[in-house]
């Protein structure tokens, strides 16, 4: 696969038009949901005059469609926003255009990001970059599967619960999860305000490394972004590394454990100490991660109400009946559930038993991971309990679809940083990725380990 | 499975101002109560004493200067995004 590197002090007009041919051949993965093109060019023009350099002058790349950027819609792949023309872009685009890079497109997801197979789609799936019969993960499928077929080096993702990390591990990719805060979310349509965080993919740990190094960092324009810390750095010998013991239980696919147990032995060789740990609180994270994000599901989606942006209904006599249309049409079956359930959790007589019962088990979850990392440097798991499944075999069953998760969310529960890693194939050829969760702020030393690993 | 009603469902809907079909209220009730059955693992967890955690960000009192940024947005900007406007006001339906 291509890096970052191959792009640079190229002719950056070529660098465009050979990443739109590209997608344009590979057009039946639906990967890409719009082009920037005629932006892209302009911007192009630029680099190849010299008006615009920088670590990213020329590369092109492609943002997850939840992220305001000029030259095209930001739709969030639903009816909704289907032809909202954002009037801002995202700090985080802002960024990396500011460092010469070129978005040429906008990627599918599920629907508000509220998924994990990209299947939730208003404008339909994307496949998988491995077998076109299975699903690309999500919500951030598109993101990984343009990254996968190496339409663009790198591409830009939202992680709520692991929209990032499942759909890196579903088509061999490295997807980053930053620690809260590390990347201003001003210009991304927001999901569950207290997990979202803002990360990218990329095909090996040190473009991702540069990705996040260009996008962290403060933003007056997110009062919840943290104070300057990321800084790339290399590994530091001889970490101590926990095996989470429940992630490697009989209900994993045996060929995702093995994968996973053959990168811990690789992890031994190269110096480092590997324990088995154990996190018993774990297996609630889901059933919190359901009852938190709903809520705040319901809350931020409470926005569109077909007056000020997005779908209108026609037809209709009442305010009321305004709002309950638009946001009928607008939505998908998924979003419609989670605001419900939201709703339901937050709703006097239910609020006690629910929502603040799974803000209070989060706690416990919080301590178990502080408790187990006053011994350990990093936490390992396979990133899934399977590799990519069939197209419409979870479609059914919400909580099917919603186990798929369950590796991923205890880290975003808990704000923590985590990567998705490829470590290899199942026998029918199908990638298969390891997550390693660090403390809060780790984000530069788990890439660190990430990136010696590599080259081990 | 928890086992709620048409009536719990459409009492949701209206809290959430959503307008549902008779279909989506049939496959709503059946998805909503396995969910809430799935959820309901919780209550076996006994929490007394603990604080519940609503933010992550180890941050608190975030000050700025009390001082209006428009973030290069002007008031036309905004405007151009509602479905419909008129005389420098966003325009809805008759609605009283």
């Amino acid at each position: 696969m291509t890096k970052i590197s191959d792009y640079i002090s190229k002719n950056a007009r070529q660098n465009v038009l050979e990443a739109i041919k590209r997608a344009n051949d590979k057009n039946e993965y639906h990967a890409l949901l719009s082009f920037t093109e005629a932006r892209a060019l302009e911007r192009a023009d630029a680099v190849d005059r010299g008006e615009i350099t920088g670590r990213l002058a020329g590369v092109p790349f492609v943002v997850k469609d939840n992220f305001f950027a000029f030259g095209a819609p930001t739709t969030a792949a639903s009816r909704m926003l289907e032809h909202f023309q954002a009037p801002l872009q995202a700090t985080a685009v802002e960024k990396l255009e500011a460092e010469g890079a070129i978005c040429i497109g906008k990627a599918n997801l599920d629907a508000f990001a509220h998924g994990g197979s990209t299947e939730n789609s208003a404008f339909g799936p994307t496949l998988n970059a491995f077998d076109k019969t299975k699903v690309a993960g999500g919500s951030s499928g598109g993101s990984a599967v343009v990254t996968a077929l190496d339409i663009v080096p790198f591409a830009l993702g939202s992680d709520t619960g692991g929209s990032i990390r499942q759909p890196a591990s579903f088509n061999g990719v490295v997807g980053v999860k930053p620690t809260y805060g590390t990347v201003s979310r001003y210009g991304v349509v927001a999901m569950a305000s207290s997990t979202d965080t803002i990360g990218c993919f990329a095909t090996d740990a040190a473009d991702a490394e540069l990705i996040m190094d260009i996008m962290a960092g403060k933003d007056n324009k997110d009062m919840t972004t943290l104070p300057d810390f990321f800084k790339p750095t290399n590994v530091k010998p001889g970490l101590k590394i926990g095996l989470i013991k429940e992630t490697t239980t009989d209900d994993v696919d045996p060929e995702v454990k093995q994968a996973t147990l053959d990168y811990v032995a690789r992890l031994k060789a190269a110096g480092h100490q590997v324990d088995e740990v154990t996190m018993p609180i774990s297996k609630y994270a889901l059933a919190i991660y359901y009852i938190v994000v709903p809520a705040e599901v319901s809350s931020n989606l409470a926005r569109y109400d077909g007056i000020r942006y997005g779908h209108r209904a026609e037809g209709v006599a009442t305010l009321a009946e305004l709002y309950g249309k638009s946001r009928d049409e607008g939505f998908v079956a998924e979003n419609k559930r989670r605001i419900m359930i939201g709703s339901y959790v937050l709703s006097s007589g239910f609020f006690d038993a629910y929502y603040l019962q799974a803000q209070k088990v989060r706690t416990l979850l919080i301590n178990e991971f502080n408790k187990l990392f006053e011994d350990y440097d990093v936490l390992l798991g396979p990133t899934t309990p399977t590799p990519a499944f069939g197209l419409g075999e979870n479609t059914a069953d919400p909580i099917k679809m919603y186990l798929a998760d369950i590796m991923t969310v205890p880290a975003s529960l808990a704000g923590l940083p985590a990567i998705s890693v490829p470590v290899g194939k199942s026998s029918n050829g199908l990638p298969i990725g390891v997550q390693l969760v660090g403390q809060r702020r780790s984000d530069a030393d788990l890439l660190a380990l990430a990136k010696s690993m590599e080259k081990a | 499975m928890t086992d709620i009603s048409r009536d719990d469902v459409q009492h949701l809907a209206q809290l959430s101002s959503l307008a549902l079909s008779d279909q989506e209220v049939d496959n709503l009730r059946i998805d909503i109560g396995n969910i809430l059955g799935y959820i309901n693992q919780l209550s076996e967890l006994d929490t007394t004493g603990v604080e519940p955690t609503y933010q992550v960000t180890d941050l608190e009192n975030v000050w700025r200067e009390d001082k209006i940024d428009d973030y290069g947005l002007g008031r036309d900007d905004l405007l151009a995004l509602a479905p419909e406007s008129k005389d420098g006001q966003i325009k809805v339906p008759k609605v009283l």
